[in-house]
C-alpha cells in the first residue's frame, strides 16, 4: 500500500487494554470508510493484514469483532497514527481538539496556535472537550444512517400503517364481543369472522414485518436490503468473475454458492440477473480484445469505445469488472433506472455514495438520464466528506422499448468515475470542475441551486 | 347520546367501518360510513352529519386532502372533525390540527375513548 501523510482520526477504538474493540457497529464502518477514502482494495488490505478478503468483508459490515492486534495492524495499514487509535493519547486528543475547532459557530474564534498550551494547562477541560466532539462524529454518522432509512423506507412505513391497522380493527371488535352483554347471535358471528379474517391478515403483516426486520442489522450496519446484498457481495469478489471470463457454459447459481452476504431469496435474485448481465457482457467484449487497448489508451472509455467498435455502457460495465491486477487506481461506476434509483454502485477511491435514496441531482449520471444516447464528460468535486477530490466522470443513458411501439421506455443510466489522476485523457483538465455531494441529506453544500431538502449537517 | 346526532365515517377498512358503525349505532348515533376519499364530500353533501370521522390514509384522495377540501367549503367551516392516523407523531398531530382538524387520535384507539370523543365534538 503507498503511503499517504494526511492522517485521520477513526474515532475511538480502544487499543489500549487489549480489549476486543467496542462500538463494534462502528469500527468495521470506519476501516471500510477509511480504505475506500484511501482508494485500497478490499482485497489488498486484507491480503496486507493477513486475513482472507472474506473476513475483511464481515469486519468491514460489523459481522466480526475485531481484536486488538488486528485493529492496530489495519490502523496501520489504513496510516492511521497509533495515538489516533488510543482513547486519550495526546495525538488523538490535538486531532479532536482541531476538529472541534473547524466546526465553530460563525464569530468564535478558537485559539488554534494555543492548542498545546490549553492542553498542557488543562488536560482535564481539553479531554472533555475532545470527547464531546468525538461523541457529536459518532452522533452524527447515526442520525444520517437512521434519517436516511426512516426517510427513505417506505416499506417499513407502509408495512408498519398495515399493523397498526388491523390491530385497531381487532381491538374495537373484541371491545364489543367482550363488554356487549346484549349482542345479538348474527352480529356476534360477524365479529368473530372478522377477527378471523384480521388475525390472518396481521399473522401475514407481521411476517414480512418481521423477515424484513431480520434482513436489517443494527443501523449502522448495513445489509438492510437486497441491494445492500448484492453489493457487499460485489465487493468481497473485487467486482470480478474469473469463471465467467472463459468461454463456455457455467452454471451461475452455481458461482453464487458460499456468497455469505446474499442472505435473501431477493438478493440472490439480484444477484443472478448482475451475472447475467456480466456474462453478456463478457461474450460481447472479451478480456483478450479489451486489455490490450486498456494498455493503448488507458481509462478513456471515449477512446476504448471508438477503438473496440463497442457501445459506451459495455465499454463502462467492463471496465469496472476487470481483474484488480488491471483495474484503473479508483475507478468506480454506478447504475441507475429511469426513476434516478442507484441500481449499481461500485464506490470510486475518494467518491462518497450515498446509502440510500436518491443521490446529488448534480451527477452528471442524472444529466445523461434525460438526454439518452449523448455521451456526458465533466470534471466533477466532491463536497462534503473526502471535499477536494476530484474526478473525470463519462455518463450514458440508453432508452429501450422492450414492449414496442405502445409499450413503455426503459430507460438505464451508467457513470463511470474515474480518479483525475488515473483519467488517460489529458484533454478533460481544461474543464470547469462541477461542485457534486452524495445526496442533499448529508450535502453540507448551504447554496446549493438544485438542493432537494434540507441538509441534516447545517 | 342524543338520538338526532349523525356522523359520517369515511374509513376504507371495512372491519373498523363495521365495527364503529356498531358502537355508534348503539351510543345512539346515526351512522354513514363511505371509504373513498375522492367521492368523500359528495357524501357529505348528501348526509350532512353534525361530526366528521376522517380516516388519513384513503384511497382516492387523503384525508388531509378532504379536510382542507371541508374546511375550503364555507357551509362545512365549523363542522367537527375527528381525523384518525396509524401515524401519532407530533408532526402528524400538527399537521392535522393546522389544516383544520377539530380533534387528532391514533390507531389504535379504545371504543370507549372514541365514544368519548365524539359526544364531546357533537357538545353532548
Amino acid at each position: 500500500l503507498k503511503k499517504r501523510r494526511n492522517v485521520v482520526n477513526l474515532g475511538p477504538i480502544n487499543l489500549a487494554e487489549g480489549k476486543p474493540m467496542a462500538r463494534l457497529a462502528l469500527i468495521g464502518t470506519r476501516v471500510r470508510d477509511r480504505r475506500l477514502l484511501l482508494g485500497i482494495k478490499q482485497s489488498d488490505l486484507a491480503r496486507d493484514a493477513g486475513i482472507s478478503p472474506a473476513y475483511l468483508n464481515l469486519i468491514e459490515h460489523n459481522r466480526r469483532r475485531i481484536g486488538p492486534d488486528l485493529g492496530a495492524k489495519l490502523a496501520g495499514l489504513l496510516e492511521v497514527e497509533p495515538a489516533a487509535l488510543t482513547e486519550g493519547a495526546e495525538g488523538a486528543l490535538f486531532d479532536m481538539l482541531r476538529e472541534a475547532s473547524a466546526g465553530v459557530e460563525p464569530g468564535i474564534a478558537p485559539e488554534i496556535d494555543l492548542i498545546e498550551e490549553f492542553v498542557g494547562r488543562y488536560p482535564g477541560w481539553a479531554g472533555l472537550l475532545a470527547a464531546r466532539q468525538r461523541q457529536i462524529v459518532q452522533l452524527s454518522r447515526s442520525i444520517e444512517g437512521l434519517s436516511e432509512r426512516m426517510a427513505q423506507d417506505p416499506f417499513l412505513a407502509t408495512a408498519l400503517h398495515e399493523v397498526l391497522t388491523v390491530i385497531t380493527s381487532v381491538r374495537s371488535t373484541s371491545a364489543i364481543l367482550t363488554e356487549t352483554e346484549d349482542i345479538e347471535p348474527e352480529w356476534q358471528m360477524r365479529f368473530l369472522r372478522n377477527i378471523h379474517d384480521d388475525s390472518l391478515r396481521l399473522t401475514t403483516a407481521s411476517a414480512g414485518l418481521a423477515a424484513y426486520l431480520d434482513q436489517t442489522r443494527a443501523p449502522e450496519t448495513g445489509l438492510a436490503s437486497p441491494q445492500e446484498e448484492v453489493e457487499a457481495w460485489l465487493e468481497a469478489e473485487d467486482y470480478h468473475f474469473a469463471g465467467l471470463e472463459r468461454s463456455g457454459a457455467v452454471n451461475l447459481e452455481g458461482v453464487l454458492q458460499g456468497a455469505a452476504d446474499l442472505v435473501s431469496a431477493a438478493g440472490r435474485e439480484l444477484a443472478l440477473d448482475h451475472l447475467r448481465t456480466y456474462q453478456g457482457d463478457v461474450q460481447a467484449l472479451p478480456l483478450a480484445a479489451l486489455l490490450p487497448a486498456l494498455g493503448a489508451y488507458g481509462a478513456n472509455p471515449v477512446a476504448l469505445a471508438k477503438a473496440l467498435g463497442r457501445p459506451m455502457p459495455l465499454i463502462f460495465r467492463r471496465l469496472a469488472s476487470l481483474p484488480p491486477d488491471h483495474l484503473p487506481a479508483g475507478l468506480g461506476l454506478v447504475g441507475c433506472d429511469g426513476a434516478g434509483t442507484l441500481t449499481f454502485r461500485r464506490a470510486a477511491a475518494g467518491f462518497l455514495l450515498p446509502r440510500f435514496g436518491a443521490a446529488c441531482s448534480l451527477w452528471p449520471l442524472y444529466e445523461a438520464l434525460v438526454m439518452p444516447g449523448t455521451p456526458i464528460r465533466r470534471i466533477i468535486e466532491t463536497v462534503g466528506r473526502g471535499a477536494g477530490a476530484r474526478f473525470a466522470v463519462y455518463a450514458w443513458c440508453d432508452r429501450d422499448y422492450p414492449g414496442g411501439f405502445d409499450g413503455p421506455a426503459v430507460s438505464r443510466a451508467w457513470m463511470l468515475i474515474v480518479p483525475l489522476a488515473s483519467a488517460g485523457d489529458d484533454s478533460l483538465r481544461a474543464l470547469e470542475p462541477r461542485l457534486v455531494g452524495a445526496s442533499c441529506r448529508i450535502c453540507p453544500k448551504a447554496d446549493c441551486v438544485a438542493r432537494r431538502e434540507p441538509s441534516i449537517l447545517t | 347520546m342524543d338520538m338526532n346526532a349523525r356522523v359520517l365515517l369515511i374509513e376504507d377498512e371495512a372491519n373498523i367501518a363495521e365495527a364503529m358503525r356498531f358502537i355508534l349505532t348503539r351510543d345512539g348515533w346515526a351512522v354513514d360510513t363511505h371509504g373513498d376519499g375522492a367521492t368523500a364530500m359528495k357524501k357529505l353533501r348528501e348526509t350532512r352529519p353534525d361530526v366528521l370521522v376522517l380516516d388519513v390514509m384513503l384511497p382516492g384522495k387523503s384525508g388531509y386532502e378532504v379536510l382542507d377540501d371541508v374546511r375550503a367549503d364555507h357551509e362545512f367551516a365549523a363542522l367537527p372533525v375527528l381525523v384518525l392516523t396509524a401515524r401519532g407523531q407530533e408532526a402528524e398531530r400538527h399537521s392535522a390540527l393546522a389544516r383544520g382538524a377539530s380533534l387528532f387520535m391514533t390507531k389504535p384507539f379504545s371504543n370507549a375513548e372514541m365514544l368519548e370523543n365524539l359526544r364531546q365534538l357533537a357538545g353532548a
